[in-house]
């Protein structure tokens, strides 16, 4: 992907997400008889991202800059993030050691490309090892 | 006089059992995540700082301080044996350092940013125990106005130089502006952006955003590439770690330069130890009777950017506690942890937590002298972290980060933030929008529109308070000038040389 391509769609998001702030703060007070009111410096730095994000938009869209962003490696953050998220999203029915422990093991058997048992063994040894240290020894609760 | 009796008291904190622990366990894991490439010290201190709330203030300080110097020390050893830099501070360690060890004096260039990093950590820190409690009385002075100046300038500071894009920066700054407006408004109890969840009426925790931002990004960008790089063996010895009478006496320069540069760079906010060290080496090699050696491994190309980076340490803690205002990162997160505990970083700082702040600084004292005895003869076996199987580390970090988040809030909404804060602190990275002024704008958000609001007040609504007092009408100015530097050519170009070299 051409980074002038990222940059032009960050723009856009950051762009929509200025003017979500300018429509939002602008139905609170601007101004009152104390003074600013909450609507105040919301609007005013969702107008200075709107403005920013455009000029971003635009100068990707004029820009010679031909340098591209390697997402070669992408798919490996993407594919731990989507695990990582899974694990929370589980949380509440599996609980963490159960769900950090399958994390760990599909890190190193499926990111590592480590053997099974290497991968058996990590999993089980960290969730103990959590659960020892924090709920046991520092009386952290655990999620 | 004052000082004296400051630091004898300091002495009294420091030297407790306890917090002498602490601060030795500060130090060392400085030390190992300095070795590891893509850890930094942001992101360990963001994810223990939940599990300080179970310490005393002052022990945690200490503690989370030793992590910051002592990840200075730690990066040498990765950019000597690996021409890796363990940390950014380090990049220009590499040059020389990694040339020096591939002649066989690993031991010498090791040797060298100890040294170097001890005489020069500890002339910051006297610089910060000199120069803190005058600049404090100082700004006792400053009222609404020029507290949202000199936090306008100390963000358009960072904007300056932490990337190549000032664009993509200050949107950064506005997204942290924007989390840290999240919540409950204390002024009119109105509730904003929060997306009618009742988790969010209390603001987003600052704890979720740095854990998210720095160390789960940190996590996900290092999954990309999981090969190791070849270390060079370091020697075994005390005798093959020592530089040699003639190597220190070409480094004298080195030291002074590395010390007085570091420290004044640390002051600036935004600047940085990265930049600090790329100064002093720059300085170095301008001045050097041999500048022809530098680059081929120079021992004084060692020397002045390792005392620099570690210099910058003391400078750096300066604008954050007599001020308030972070110039990074780091900081900025160091700044959190002591609002989290009750804190109130500003002019009264000192005088109101002596004990803190005089603590704080003999504890600098001690771990400068314990990073020494450890980074000489240890260093071999510090180097053994590099061989540490990262398969193991990552989730050990996941983990951690989510144990930490969880235990501040008891809310599992909050673990959902922190992955989604982790997926932008990834893309944030893939998309060159650093995360420095995101941060800054999240720590100094609430404090910002707070000074500007209060600042309204007292002018029944006229603007015009902050340029016609004169402290805030400068800072402003400059602030103005910094952000419109893209605008010249001849500025905009020295920039980008900075950031490029």
């Amino acid at each position: 992907m051409k980074a002038r391509s990222a940059d032009f769609w960050s723009g856009l998001a950051l762009g929509g997400l200025g003017a979500y702030i300018i429509v939002v703060a602008s139905r609170w007070e601007y101004a009152g008889q104390d003074g600013p009111g909450p609507g105040f410096f919301p609007l005013w730095y969702g107008i200075v991202m709107a403005v920013l994000s455009l000029m971003l938009t635009v100068s990707s869209v004029t820009s010679k800059d031909r340098s591209m962003i390697d997402w070669s490696g992408a798919r490996s953050a993407f594919v731990t993030w989507g695990a990582f998220t899974l694990m929370v999203a589980t949380l509440k029915l599996a609980g963490f050691v159960i769900g950090f422990g399958a994390l760990t093991f599909f890190i190193v058997l499926v990111m590592y490309r480590k053997p099974l048992k290497v991968a058996a063994f990590t999993a089980i040894g960290l969730a103990a090892g959590f659960y020892a240290v924090f709920p046991l020894a520092l009386g952290v609760q655990l999620p | 006089m004052e000082v004296l009796t400051g630091l004898m008291h300091g002495f009294g904190v420091a030297l407790q059992p306890l917090n002498l622990l602490w601060c030795f366990l500060g130090v060392v894991l400085g030390t190992v995540i300095g070795i590891m490439p893509g850890l930094g010290p942001p992101a360990t201190i963001a994810m223990l700082l939940p599990l300080t709330f179970l310490m005393n203030p002052a022990s945690a300080m200490i503690m989370l301080a030793g992590i910051y110097y002592g990840a200075k020390y730690g990066g040498s050893t990765t950019s000597i044996l690996l021409n890796v830099p363990g940390e950014s501070a380090s990049v220009v360690t590499c040059i020389d350092g990694y040339e020096m060890a591939k002649k066989g004096r690993a031991g010498a260039a090791l040797g060298m940013a100890a040294i170097a990093s001890f005489v020069a950590g500890t002339v910051g820190v006297v610089g910060l125990m000199l120069v803190a409690p005058p600049l404090a009385r100082l700004s006792l002075a400053f009222s609404s106005p020029e507290y949202f100046a000199l936090m306008a300038l100390g963000l358009a500071m960072v904007v300056l130089l932490a990337g190549r894009s000032m664009v993509k920066a200050l949107l950064a700054t506005l997204v942290g502006l924007w989390l840290a407006g999240i919540g409950t408004d204390l002024f009119s109890q109105t509730s904003r952006f929060t997306f009618g969840q009742m988790e969010l009426l209390s603001g987003i925790d600052f704890v979720v955003v740095a854990i998210g931002v720095f160390a789960l990004g940190e996590v996900f960008a290092n999954m990309e590439e999981r090969g190791a790089a070849p270390m060079i063996e370091v020697p075994k010895g005390l005798r093959n770690l020592l530089p040699t009478l003639q190597d220190l006496k070409d480094s004298r320069f080195a030291f002074v330069n590395g010390s007085v540069v570091g420290f004044l760079i640390g002051v600036l906010p935004g600047a940085g130890s990265t930049i600090a060290s790329f100064i002093s080496y720059g300085i170095e090699k301008a001045v050097s009777k041999h500048p022809e050696k530098f680059g081929h491994g120079a021992v004084e190309g060692v020397a002045a950017p390792e005392g620099a980076n570690n210099s910058e340490t003391g400078g750096a803690l300066v604008p954050m506690l007599t001020l308030g205002i972070p110039g990074s990162g780091t900081t900025a997160v160091l700044l959190a942890a002591l609002v989290l505990w009750g804190f109130k970083p500003g002019p009264l700082f000192i005088s109101e937590n002596p004990a803190m702040f005089w603590g704080l600084v003999a504890s600098m004292y001690i771990g400068n002298v314990m990073l020494l005895i450890l980074n000489l003869p240890l260093v071999p076996l510090f180097a053994q972290v590099l061989r540490a199987p990262v398969y193991v580390l990552y989730p050990l970090i996941l983990g951690i980060s989510v144990v930490g988040v969880y235990s501040t809030s008891g809310s599992v909404f909050d673990v959902w933030l922190l992955a989604g804060f982790g997926l932008m602190g990834y893309l944030m990275r893939k998309l060159d929008f650093p995360s420095a002024p995101l941060i800054l704008g999240l720590v100094l958000g609430g404090a910002m529109e707070r000074a500007l609001r209060q600042s309204l007040m007292m002018s029944d609504g006229h603007l015009s308070i902050l340029v016609s007092r004169p402290v805030s009408a400068v800072m402003l100015s400059l602030a103005l000038l910094i952000l419109l530097v893209p605008l010249f050519n001849k500025f905009n170009t020295w920039r980008l040389k900075a950031l490029d070299s």
